[in-house]
Order: structure tokens, then C-alpha cells, then sequence
């Protein structure tokens, strides 16, 4: 209830900063429904839509599965650490632009090379901050398994994952946002569709219409997908916690 | 198979730089069915033994013998629970093959019925306790190790769960260590009482008591009891004198 209406009071300020402003700046919200429906009922919104999803999906996965093996690697061995660390820095402080050029240059204007470039630039996060909740790891409990002689991989299911359950819960929501922002970028720069090919087209264009049709569909679909996808899952990995008053 | 303990010592370096000597050289043998007691002061290295003696720790001086591929039953001085699973998962994560008749048996004793379900947060600390101990029970040990299991509790619950404890205990005879510092616990519970110094822990004393656990009386109890701080008077005398005289 709540969340529907801080939705409708961001709608009303948006018509009242659009009469404000014109309709060339800033469209109205019924002007860009129009669109919106236009490029759905022709396809083109859903086939993009389902390009950038993909690229997201695929990079995401990638990404976290990896990065999240470097990070508990990281916490784990010391030796891994002190390999891993002048790497870790460099990645997470090189620009995403120059990760996506880069990569478009040394593998072509390729799909290979956009997914790469966009998993190489969350990787750094996820591995992070699997490595800080890999060194908060609790002692006792690692103890406790290895005195009642726990198989490894019940150990590292029962004992290990679920401390890891909110670093993991926590890359993933900030490694979401940050591949979706990316993800235009690549789309702009090298794909030949998907919402940032589109948003490109739009801006040669100067179709602000255009523009905020597909940049607010790719939102509503972002925040379907926290609620219905992340939220749950994160809700799940704590219920065995006292709720928060 | 009996557990020897044979520790030459034990150095520990501290964040500082400096090394401390926490354990004197230690020697004590443990006979199946038996359950020794250590009782010391605190912070004398109990914890440390224990520690060792579970292969927790491997830098030491020293050779421990234990039962090869011995299950150990550890109840820890903190509980130590998953809070992220049930009661019963707790137990059943560290003892998979417990039936469930021996499970339920083991909740009835120790008045865990109701609290199945419960996770670890909900609990009390006593409660907390009960469930570390069913978990110890349930894997059928070979070895059972309790450190300070009653520490922390009121009189009236710690004697209540001690009774317990030695209802366990004497249903399946198992080679228990026990690590307290209380008086009555070790006497009500143990076959065999070893008395250790302040840091670096030795042994000062190695008591058997005579009479088996189930068969001592009220009466009798006292009269260990009232032996046992005689004895402990004499060498504290002695300790003083010594002290004195150098």
C-alpha cells in the first residue's frame, strides 16, 4: 500500500515537472505509455527487452558464480590473498568504459565480448565481499563441525553457506544494479540491439519519448525481479533471525 | 581402547610477540566406561587440553592416543549451535544416523519435546545447553567430552540437568572427559578426578573414587566431599610452605 503510493506521487511530480517543462524536454506520462505500447504491440520492446535480460542473466551468473569462488578462496588462503589483492584493486578501480572498449577491440563486436566485459566489471565486488564474509566466518562452528567429523560438503552446506547466505544476498543485490547499469553500455557501444542499442538510437534521434519508454520499462522490469527474485530469497536465507521492529 | 594423554607442553605467542607456557608437562590415561574430571582454576588451559585432545589443535609437545576413527561427543562451553537451523536439524546435521526412537528418547530426558522446531535464537541458555547435549548423546560416542556443561546456569537447573547428564551417561557406558570447577559436579558425576594447577597447567592430584557413580549415597558424597577439601587444604598447605621456605 505504501509502495503504490510513493509510485503515484512519483507520477503526479513527473506530469507536473512535464507541464512545467514542455513536452520536447519531458514528455508526459500518457505521451510515453503511448509509445511503450506502440513498440510492444510491434515486438521490437520485447525483443530487446530479451536481449538485454539475457546479457544481464548470462554476465550475472558468471559473475557471481566466479567471483564468489575467488572471494572464498581469497578468505580462505592466505597465499591466495596476497596474489589476488594488487588484481582485485585494479579491477575494481579500472572504468567500465575502458573494460568494454577493451574488449570489443581484442574480441570484436561480439556477444562473447559484451558478456565478458560486463561480468569483468562486477566480478571485483562479488569477490570482495565474499572474501569479508569469508573472514568473519565463525571459528567455533568450523570446530564444532570438524569435532563431530562433518563430511565436507555437509559442513560447507549447513555450517559455512548459510553465514555466507547475507555477503552473497548482498552482491548479488549491488553486483544487479551495477550490471544493469552497465549493460546499456555495452548495448550502446557495440550490440546491434537490446534497450542501450535503442536508448542510443533515441538520443541520435533526440526522441525523449523513445527514450524514457525503454529506459522505464528496463526499470519496471529491474524492480519486478528485485521484488520477486531477490527480496524472497534474501527474506529466506534470514528467517531464522529476530525481524528487525 | 584407552585415550592417553601425554602433552610435554604447550607454548602459546601472543598478538604481542611475547610466549607463554600454558600447559606443564601433563600425563593421564583414560580406561573405557570411565569418566575423568578435571577440575582447575580458571584460565589454568583446560580449554587448551581439550583443544588437543579433540585434534583441534596440533601444535603441542607431545603424543595423544585416541581410539582410531573414535566418534567424539563434544559438548562445547558455549553451545555452539547452528542458529540458522531447527533444534532437530542441529542434532540430526551432527548425528545423521540417529533413529528416531533414540531421538525422541533423548528429547524426553532432556525436555526438549516442545522445542523441536524451535531455532537456537529462541532458546534459552539452558535450553541452548540441552540441545549441545542431545547432539553429544545422539552420535553414539566413543569419546564424550563436556566443558563446563552446567557453567553459567542457577543451582537448580545446573542439578537438574547434572542428573541428567548422569542418567545419559550411565544408560551407555562411554569413555567421558568432564571439564569443571566444581567440587560437587565432579564428584556426583566422575570415576576419576584429576586436580590441576594454576598456569601452566599440571597435574597436582589423580583421585579415583572407589565407589561406582550409581551406588554412591547422599552420605557418602559428603564424605568425599569433606576427604576432598582436607586433601586440597594440605596441598594448598604445602604449595604455601614450599613458597615460603624458597
Amino acid at each position: 500500500m505504501l509502495r503504490l503510493l510513493s509510485f503515484a506521487l512519483f507520477l503526479v511530480s513527473w506530469w507536473i515537472a512535464a507541464l512545467f517543462v514542455g513536452g520536447a524536454k519531458l514528455p508526459s506520462p500518457p505521451a510515453v505509455l503511448e509509445v511503450m505500447i506502440a513498440e510492444a504491440s510491434s515486438g521490437a520492446l520485447f525483443l530487446h527487452l530479451g536481449a538485454t535480460l539475457a546479457r544481464v542473466a548470462l554476465a550475472f551468473v558468471l559473475a557471481m558464480s566466479l567471483g564468489s569462488a575467488i572471494g572464498y578462496l581469497m578468505g580462505r588462503v592466505r597465499l591466495a590473498d596476497r596474489l589476488g589483492d594488487p588484481w582485485l584493486i585494479l579491477l575494481l578501480n579500472l572504468p567500465a568504459l575502458v573494460v568494454i572498449v577493451l574488449a570489443y577491440i581484442w574480441a570484436g563486436l561480439t556477444e562473447t565480448a559484451a558478456i565478458a566485459a560486463i561480468a569483468i566489471n562486477k566480478l571485483p565486488t562479488a569477490v570482495v565481499t565474499l572474501r569479508e564474509g569469508t573472514r568473519a566466518l565463525d571459528r567455533s562452528l568450523d570446530e564444532m563441525a570438524s569435532v563431530f567429523a562433518m563430511p565436507r560438503w555437509r559442513a560447507f552446506r549447513h555450517v559455512v553457506l548459510p553465514q555466507l547466505a547475507p555477503y552473497i544476498a548482498a552482491a548479488a543485490r549491488s553486483g544487479l544494479s551495477l550490471v544493469w547499469k552497465i549493460v546499456l553500455v555495452a548495448e550502446l557501444l557495440g550490440r546491434p540491439n537490446g534497450v542501450g542499442f535503442e536508448i542510443g538510437v533515441a538520443f541520435q534521434l533526440f526522441d525523449t519519448p523513445r527514450l524514457l519508454a525503454y529506459s522505464l520499462t528496463f526499470a519496471a522490469v529491474v524492480l519486478v525481479i528485485e521484488t520477486l527474485l531477490v527480496q524472497p530469497f534474501e527474506a529466506r536465507t534470514t528467517r531464522w533471525r529476530p525481524r528487525a521492529a | 581402547m584407552r585415550l592417553e594423554v601425554d602433552i610435554t607442553g604447550k607454548t602459546f605467542t601472543s598478538a604481542a610477540g611475547g610466549t607463554h607456557e600454558v600447559l606443564a608437562p601433563l600425563k593421564f590415561a583414560l580406561c573405557p566406561g570411565e569418566v575423568g574430571v578435571l577440575i582447575g582454576p580458571s584460565g589454568c588451559g583446560k580449554s587448551t587440553m581439550l583443544r588437543i585432545i579433540l585434534g583441534l589443535d596440533g601444535d603441542f609437545r607431545g603424543h595423544i592416543a585416541r581410539p582410531p576413527q573414535a566418534r567424539i561427543g563434544m559438548v562445547f562451553q558455549e553451545p555452539r549451535l547452528l542458529p540458522w537451523r531447527s533444534v532437530e536439524q542441529n542434532v540430526r546435521l551432527a548425528a545423521p544416523d540417529v533413529t528416531e526412537p533414540k531421538l525422541s528418547e533423548l528429547f524426553r530426558i532432556l525436555e526438549l519435546e516442545a522445542h523441536r522446531s524451535h531455532f537456537p535464537g529462541e532458546l534459552s541458555l539452558g535450553l541452548a545447553r540441552r540441545v549441545a547435549l542431545a547432539r553429544a548423546f545422539a552420535v553414539e560416542p566413543d569419546l564424550l567430552v563436556l566443558d563446563e556443561p552446567l557453567a553459567s546456569l542457577d543451582d537448580a537447573l545446573a542439578g537438574r540437568l547434572r542428573d541428567e547428564i548422569a542418567m545419559l551417561v550411565a544408560r551407555r557406558p562411554v569413555m567421558t572427559l568432564l571439564v569443571t570447577h566444581s567440587l560437587d559436579d565432579a564428584i556426583r558425576l566422575g570415576d576419576r578426578l584429576f586436580f590441576l594447577s594454576p598456569r601452566p597447567a599440571r597435574i597436582v592430584q589423580e583421585l579415583p573414587i572407589a565407589i561406582p557413580r550409581a551406588a554412591r549415597s547422599e552420605a557418602e558424597i559428603a564424605a568425599i566431599r569433606t576427604e576432598l577439601a582436607r586433601r586440597i587444604q594440605a596441598e594448598q598447605g604445602d604449595v604455601h610452605a614450599g613458597r615460603d621456605v624458597s
